[in-house]
């Protein structure tokens, strides 16, 4: 594996001399920016692009020939009818799915396809599934606190203690998703609502640039689902925010910007009002 | 269970909110004081003097505990159901047993220095490599940390990795404590076959029959419980423990979030298997003898039955159900002999239809309605 990588490293094309690196090529200017590895780079503004994606299952294309980009920064919300692609695109952006053609870049410098899951989520990605999963056994604090970005190895675990940043970090996610007074309660008597806040929280703690968000408010009051909302227009502009939802009410109250996939590409792309009004987009979807 | 900030001392901080785990150590530390008191200090034949088969009795109980607070470790915490933790209790033993045997010296039936008396009667000529260094006592209990923790590392290493879980790790343990059974049973082996390695005479000089000795051993293993208890719960309420308690309960989503499970699971399986091999070690100098009938699965799964008994994930559960369960152990099998397999059986089924948490649980239940019925 080591000599693999290795010989990897000695054949990128991207950085052909190291030299040029920045800082030590006394011609690199400001503006100006070179690739370093691991480390993202959205300084054009664009933090995911897919182009000419395509993944078949036995013949069946789940995504055909999909072309999307997700500004940095950006809340977007991406709805579809069944079998429209939507699940396929998020498992190919966390690398659960290899596509068969296309490129995925998450930044301009980080090829998605030749990453590993848990490479993906380290290097700033994090998903939420549908289904809320959260440690049942521990507090809110608790759940926040393992989810935390710190040193996971197991001797570390054994003394670890949370310093006063970390602290911070932690009640301040526990403000943002509103479980300040759950604090020491145990996740598992939490409310439907507020493990899908803690989920997202968990996935806070890590500090992603993307969220990848599957359908959220599925089986929230509307009290529950106002919350989300407010949730989500609160991480715009933090962090650049994917949400796949089936619920045309919750997708009104937060789009800015909504992507129609149909049979594996995009539909139609735009505001609200537009989308909705796109012929096409009666036809296959919100006209049923 | 948040951190204390403030630096409080190390015990203090270790039972900061464990109010069972200070009442556990307590009464621990009573016991001690007064059997060892009133078997030492009281004559014979007054009427409080405790005989030394009692405090030897006890001395046993109290390493069946550490036991269970290892088990209590792995399947309590993190959720991997161990059908074999007899064998790394039995492994710590057979260390501890081939440090005794090499104590006997010239004063074995047979009167060889160097050879233990079941290698004479097999016709032995020279001692096994395997046994070279158990002339001493600080190899003795080297091996006694590094056999079961060694065996733990490559089972667990080998189990984890390939995410073998529930059922079926349960049955690999079980298997592995059985493989030793038969292994050990043999001639070949080296450890004494069917009969074991008995007719200890003394350890580190002191003789085994002796009443001052028998009572060392007792208050050493009490020690040893509460130094394990310590451990074990500064374990348990560090992020680590969280961690395993989390993989216990989503272990997918712990791995999600960058825990590397198997190596977790890895280091406190291989700390209970060292925990459950000290165990072993203190048991046999009380007992006089170490046989392969301790690798018996049955015995594994009585181990089990105690940790369920006491109430699983507090530790002191696990005492409390080892030293019940065993003192009726005690108590049937010399009353109604036949009765104790059935009673076993029998405790098994009702504290898994009624006790899930055994009687910790219950205990906390019973408290539950009290406050309730109070406001």
């Amino acid at each position: 594996m080591k000599t693999l990588d290795k010989l990897r490293e000695t054949m990128r094309r991207d950085r052909v001399f190291d030299f040029v690196a920045e800082g030590r090529y006394p011609f690199s200017q400001q503006g100006r920016h070179t690739v370093v590895p691991g480390q993202l780079d959205a300084s054009h503004g664009t933090i995911l692009y897919m182009e000419n994606v395509t993944v078949e299952f036995d013949g069946f294309k789940a995504l055909n020939e999909l072309t999307l980009y997700i500004d940095d920064g950006e809340l977007r919300c991406i709805i579809g009818p069944n079998g429209a692609g939507k699940t396929t695109m998020m498992d190919v952006i966390t690398g659960k799915t290899k596509l068969d053609t296309g490129t995925a870049y998450f930044g301009q410098s980080m090829d998605l396809t030749r990453m590993t899951e848990y490479d993906i989520a380290s290097a700033g990605i994090g998903r939420k599934f549908q289904k809320p999963t959260v440690f049942p056994e521990h507090s809110v604090f608790n759940n926040l606190e393992l989810a935390m970005q710190t040193d996971k190895r197991v001797w570390q675990s054994l003394i670890a203690k949370l310093n006063g940043e970390q602290l911070d970090h932690i009640d301040q996610v526990m403000n943002t998703i509103g479980l300040t007074e759950q604090r020491h309660n145990r996740a598992a008597l939490l409310s439907h609502g507020q493990k899908q806040w803690l989920e997202i929280g968990m996935l806070l703690m890590q500090n992603p640039r993307l969220l990848l968000i599957d359908e959220p408010v599925a089986g929230m009051t509307h009290q529950e689902m106002d919350k989300t909302a407010e949730l989500l227009l609160s991480l715009e502009g933090k962090h650049s925010i994917v949400v796949v939802e089936h619920d045309m009410d919750f997708v009104r109250s937060i789009a800015r910007k909504v992507t129609v996939l149909h049979e594996g590409s995009v539909l139609a792309e735009g505001n609200m009002d537009k989308v909705q009004n796109d012929a096409r987009v009666i036809e296959v979807y919100l006209g049923e | 269970m948040q951190q204390p900030n403030q630096q409080k001392g190390i015990f203090a901080s270790i039972l900061h909110d464990d109010r069972g785990g200070k009442i556990f150590l307590s009464v621990l530390a009573v016991v001690v004081v007064l059997v060892s008191t009133l078997n030492l200090f009281v004559p014979e034949s007054a009427a409080l003097h405790v005989s030394t088969y009692t405090v030897t009795l006890l001395g046993k109980y109290l390493s069946f505990a550490l036991l269970a607070i290892a088990l209590d470790l792995v399947w309590g915490y993190c959720g991997i159901l161990s059908l074999g933790h007899g064998a790394f209790f039995a492994l710590g033993g057979y260390a501890m047993g081939m440090y005794l045997m090499r104590q006997i010296g010239d004063r074995g039936v047979y009167g060889n220095a160097e050879l233990p008396d079941f290698m004479v009667f097999l016709n032995w000529s020279e001692l096994p490599w395997y046994w070279y260094g158990f002339d001493q006592f600080w190899f003795a209990i080297l091996m006694v940390v590094l056999a079961p923790g060694l065996l733990a590392f490559i089972f667990g290493w080998l189990t984890f990795r390939s995410r073998v879980t529930g059922v079926y790790l349960s049955i690999l343990t079980q298997a592995l404590t059985f493989a030793l059974l038969l292994a050990f049973f043999r001639n070949e082996m080296g450890f004494g076959g069917n009969n074991g390695l008995t007719d200890f005479k003394d350890i580190l000089g002191f003789n085994l029959q002796e009443n001052s000795t028998r009572v060392s051993l007792f208050i050493i293993t009490a020690l040893a419980l509460a130094l394990g208890y310590l451990v074990s719960r500064y374990i348990v309420t560090s992020k680590l423990g969280r961690v395993v308690v989390a993989i216990r309960d989503a272990e997918d989503r712990a791995r999600f979030i960058g825990y590397r499970v198997e190596y977790y699971k890895l280091w406190v399986f291989v700390f209970s298997a060292i925990l459950a091999g000290i165990a072993g070690a203190l048991y046999v100098p009380q007992v006089g003898i170490i046989n392969p009938g301790e690798f018996s699965p049955l015995n594994s799964i009585e181990l089990v039955v105690w940790v369920a008994v006491g109430g699983r994930a507090t530790l002191y559960g696990a005492v409390i159900g080892a030293i019940l369960v065993n003192y009726s152990k005690t108590f049937l099998t010399g009353a109604l002999p036949e009765v104790w397999l059935f009673a076993l059986g029998g405790l098994f089924i009702l504290v898994t239809l009624y006790l899930p948490k055994g009687i910790i649980g219950l205990i906390e239940q019973i408290k539950k309605r009290k406050s309730a019925a109070q406001s």
